[in-house]
């Protein structure tokens, strides 16, 4: 990491640390939402981005988090930042067992067993057996944590937004870095290794098959805990939060934030939340052409996404500099 | 002194005389003196964007009132915002258009879940959450729930009137039933197997289930038909309904069918689906169908249609939506006036809960609206009708309150 | 017995919607290597200007035939207009912009045509007899499907331009350089697909109902349908087509229930992928190193 990217980071954690105590109450659970499509989007972008895997069906994982916080929280009391790695888990492991057949489904193939995923999923949370569970058509609604005693004690006074913009923070931040080092590290150039040459890679004695699965199931359990996350913010789950559109979106973006980055993550998530408000805004007819005409301009404008266009920016700036 | 006191007293007598007139103007965030600021969510974009009619047509009416002077001298001025649908998207918008946008109350969010996902929140803030556009039963609990509150008739009423109508009729039916897998269908399907109490178990031979993306329901229409039931309890949204009308009748199947009110649309449903094959169906109805022909010199349908035109060009004059949002709109308004100059949250709900016999033109004749501090559902009463292959006959009496 | 005959009748006819959509898939697949996600959103938006010509008074044929001309033209249009700028971005880059054309068109369709469904006629007689299992009109549209493959097939097999088309598909440098106009093949392989797409909607809009969503839910079964019956083989897309509608059918009726029906039906389609990935017709593609 370059002095400049440090600096770049740091300024934007003590901008995010500052946001919520100069926005109104309702941005900044608007700015939880971003942080938590962020993760999950990160999650898409490891396995998409990074490995080469296309799924169309990440929503899925986001419902199986959110379900887990929900169920966990509504039917057996426990406290809701105990159900965030809970559902992780619990993704990671679905996302590994999914992984290992997909293995043998590359391209198209592979695309059509995710999108069956993100359609099957919210039949099977309706689906009577599991209404026990799952509360059936109706959801669950949960409860909004408050601030934690000792945070009172500290002589910060937040209110239920603000704290749980700040939780969210500190495990998107701690999700970050993860992603980071993993991405940097061994695994991380198996994975580009696979995406750019899979035979190639397996003659470098990358198992390829070990490799893909565990990236399926870190994309699932990155995305499951966004969707823990968000189910605590939301207050409320229930099959309809969950549909095909969710999984399009998550494509969505991360291909306009930027593929094969870690910062893409964060100008998706950004688009994804404000954009479609933003074509709400211009127009009630058909506010879904608006942001189709949205989706198109960026991918005009900044094929590579906006992470692309950002790198590509800095790195002509750069070649000025150098020979003015 | 003494000069000065004689206007004083003289004021307070006429204060006295006529309490309103000089009754204190009370206002919480969204009203004024010159506006009444409502917040609505309604799905524009997204499978569900069909219902956006609804939300269009309310805009269309109170652009209409507000030409006409408004209520009580105030301008009433809507902000709509697109949910898609979506409860995650609900939750956001509500929390805009209170937090944000500060309006006075929210009116009309549209579907049980979107719903749902807000109940807690809004009845936290203390926010009126009006005339909700979903049958659920549940938005009828003022004690729980004092700032919520419901509009149509609900799915599990509208249900038990066909049950106890086929208990009184053909007891031994066998029936079978289609119902969409959500919210809504497994609200009807609730209220059915209540309504036939012990019965339903050995009644009810069949149910099946559809899903809104699948393209047809053939396959379920033929695996009710083997179950060789003879009376049929359809509860499904427009389309399928008149795919479901159209395969019974195609198929030699010949129930004695019952449809929800959901899909009652003569020109919208019926047709599509053959008016000859929908011949002998039975509903519940509580709005006048714009095109049944029985309303064709309606003054009432006539003064709909002269609005649509002139509000609301572009919107379907064969969707009954349109009259849905005219009606539920013509609530509010009535609301609002009563209200009069203390628009406080609570005097809103208090109005909202002091209807009494409001009657919308649009409704059937002898549906009225009533609520009080324990009945939160504004349109309790329905009628059984028949359809004869041109329009709805209405028969029996109108039921509930 | 009976039963059992019904629901399969009634997956023929389904079936036969997926494969006429399958078929299209599959065209535009072999001229451009991309599935489109907006192909069903392009054919109702074409079904909607049949309708609009059948009701100014249009008869059928010269409506219909003149919808197939329009999305072909349609087709080319948007290739050329929309896609052509983002020919060298990332793939995914691509299907963003096919989800981008899958909104707009159904958002832009709603706008002018309302969501209330609307009636789309039938060019077949009203009663053949067997209306029983199998209206007139889905067993025509079956009928219809089978000569658009037929067409298809020949299309591919026998003609110069068929064969070109799979050409720039396959190897756009190798194409280019033995004088094939690979632009233009992608523009044409657009106009085929939308025209196709074009005679699907018109088939199925008669069954189904015409509205803005009426391709919806159609598009995952015709996906499964072209993948498992092989993705460049039109015939194994409508073999394919007949096989989900089937077996989603059976299994709702008889075996798991209707609420679970498409999940299973995918489960088995993708087992059947896992173990044969190039579906049961598709050629088995080898890459070298």
């Amino acid at each position: 990491m370059s002095r400049r990217d440090i600096l770049g980071v740091v300024a934007l954690l003590a901008g995010a640390c500052v946001l919520p105590f100069v926005v109104s109450e309702y941005r900044t659970f608007q700015f939880t939402l971003v942080l938590v499509y962020a993760i999950a989007l990160l999650g898409l972008n490891i396995l998409t981005g990074y490995n080469g895997q296309i799924s169309l069906g990440h929503g899925a994982f986001y419902a199986i988090g959110a379900y887990c916080a929900a169920i966990l929280m509504d039917k057996y009391g426990v406290p809701y930042w105990a159900t965030i790695p809970v559902a992780g888990a619990v993704c990671l492991v679905a996302g590994f067992l999914f992984g290992l057949p997909a293995l043998r489904l590359e391209g198209l193939y592979l695309a059509l067993a995710t999108f069956a995923l993100g359609v099957s999923l919210p039949q099977l949370l309706k689906y009577h057996h599991l209404e026990a569970w799952t509360g059936g058509v109706q959801g669950i609604t949960i409860t909004k944590p408050d601030a934690p005693a000792f945070i009172t004690e500290l002589g910060l006074a937040l209110d239920q937004d603000q704290w749980l913009y700040f939780f969210t923070l500190a495990v998107a931040v701690v999700m970050f870095v993860l992603a980071r080092n993993l991405l940097r590290g061994r695994i991380g150039r198996a994975m580009v290794a696979i995406r750019d040459n899979h035979i190639a890679a397996e003659a470098m004695g990358v198992d390829n098959a070990m490799v893909k699965s565990l990236t399926f199931g870190i994309s699932a359990m990155y995305t499951g805990v966004a969707g823990a996350l968000s189910a605590i913010a939301i207050q409320f789950v229930a099959p309809d939060s969950f549909n095909i559109f969710l999984s399009i979106t998550f494509l969505v973006g991360i291909v306009i934030g930027g593929l094969a980055s870690i910062s893409g993550a964060l100008y998706g998530a950004l688009f994804i939340q404000f954009i479609p408000n933003v074509a709400d805004e211009i127009s009630k007819a058909a506010p879904w052409a608006i942001f189709g005409l949205f989706l198109i301009g960026f991918v005009y404008v900044m094929p590579a996404g906006v992470a692309g266009a950002i790198r590509m920016a800095m790195a002509r700036l750069q070649r000025k500099r150098q020979n003015p | 002194m003494k000069l000065k006191l004689i206007p004083i007293a003289a004021l307070l007598a006429a204060a006295l005389a006529s309490p309103t007139a000089l009754a204190q103007k009370k206002y919480d965030q969204g009203a004024s003196d010159k506006e009444v600021l409502v917040g609505h969510i309604n799905p524009y974009s997204g499978p569900a964007s069909g219902y956006g009619t609804i939300g269009r047509s309310i805009a269309a009416y109170l652009k209409k009132v507000n030409e006409e002077g408004g209520v009580n001298g105030r301008q009433i001025n809507m902000i709509t915002y697109d949910d898609g649908y979506s409860p995650p998207k609900t939750v956001e918008m509500a929390r805009k258009l209170v937090e944000q946008d500060k309006v006075l109350l929210i009116f009309q969010p549209l579907g049980t879940p979107p719903n749902s996902a807000i109940h807690k929140y809004m009845n936290a803030k203390k926010v009126p959450h009006l005339f909700v556009a979903t049958g659920a039963t549940k938005w009828n609990d003022p004690k729980a729930f004092p700032w919520t509150m419901g509009w149509q008739p609900n799915y599990q009423t509208e249900a038990k009137i066909y049950a106890q109508h086929i208990l009184k009729t053909k007891p031994n039916a066998k029936i079978a039933v289609l119902y969409q897998n959500d919210d809504y269908g497994k609200d009807y399907l609730k209220g059915f197997h209540d309504g036939l109490g012990a019965k339903a178990k050995t009644m009810i031979v069949k149910e099946a289930s559809y899903e809104v993306t699948d393209p047809t329901v053939d396959s379920q229409m033929a695996q009710l038909q083997a179950s060789g039931a003879d009376t049929f309890f359809n509860i499904t949204t427009p389309k399928f309904a008149a795919q479901a009308v159209r395969k019974a009748w195609d198929s030699g199947w010949k129930p004695v069918h019952y449809l929800n009110n959901v899909s009652i649309g003569v020109g919208s449903v019926l047709k599509p689906a053959g008016l000859e094959k929908s011949i002998g169906l039975i509903t519940t109805s509580y709005l006048k169908d714009p095109t049944d022909p029985q309303w064709k010199d309606d003054a009432a349908m006539i003064g709909w249609t002269a609005f649509m035109k002139k509000y609301y060009a572009e919107g379907d004059l064969t969707d009954s939506f349109n009259v849905y949002g005219y009606a539920v709109a013509k609530t509010l308004v009535q609301t609002i006036k009563q209200a009069g100059n203390d628009l406080t949250r609570a005097n809103v709900m208090k109005q909202a809960a002091s209807l009494r016999n409001f009657e919308v033109d649009v409704l059937l004749p002898g549906i009225k609206i009533n609520t009080s501090g324990t009945d939160f559902a504004p349109i309790e009463s329905v009628q059984l009708s028949r359809f004869d292959g041109t329009t709805w006959v209405r028969f029996g009496e109108v039921m509930g309150k | 017995m009976d039963a059992l005959l019904h629901q399969v009748l009634a997956g023929l006819a389904t079936g036969g919607i997926y494969a006429s959509v399958a078929l299209a898939l599959v065209m535009i697949y072999q001229a451009t290597h991309l599935v489109n996600f907006a192909q069903g959103e392009l054919a109702m938006f074409s079904t909607y200007i049949a309708w609009s010509l059948i009701n100014a008074g249009m008869p059928y044929w010269g409506a219909f035939f003149l919808t197939v001309g329009f999305s072909f033209v349609l087709g080319v249009l948007i290739e050329r207009v929309v896609i052509r700028p983002v020919e060298n971005a990332p793939v995914l880059a691509v299907v963003v912009v096919f989800i981008a054309l899958l909104v707009i068109l159904n958002s832009v369709t709603g706008w002018i045509y309302t969501f209330t469904i609307k009636t789309f006629p039938s060019p077949f007689p009203n009663d053949l007899g067997f209306g029983k299992y199998m209206s007139p009109h889905e067993a025509g549209a079956i009928g219809v499907t089978l000569v658009v493959l037929l067409l298809l097939y020949a299309f591919f097999r026998f003609t110069p331009l068929g064969l070109a088309m799979r050409a720039a598909a396959q190897n756009p440098e190798s194409s280019r350089l033995v004088g094939i106009r690979v632009g233009w093949m992608l523009a044409l392989g657009w106009g085929l697909a939308a025209a196709i797409g074009s005679i699907a909607g018109m088939m199925v809009a008669p069954i189904v109902f015409l509205d803005p969503n009426m391709m919806g839910g159609v598009l995952l079964y015709a996906f499964a349908a072209a993948l498992v019956g092989g993705i460049d083989s039109p015939g194994g897309a409508v073999f394919g087509g007949f096989l989900v509608g089937v077996l989603e059918n059976v299994l709702g009726a008889f075996v798991i229930g209707n609420e679970l029906k498409l999940a299973v039906a995918l489960v088995l389609i993708i087992g059947v992928l896992v173990v044969k990935p190039s579906g049961f017709s598709g050629k088995v593609h080898v890459s070298r190193v």
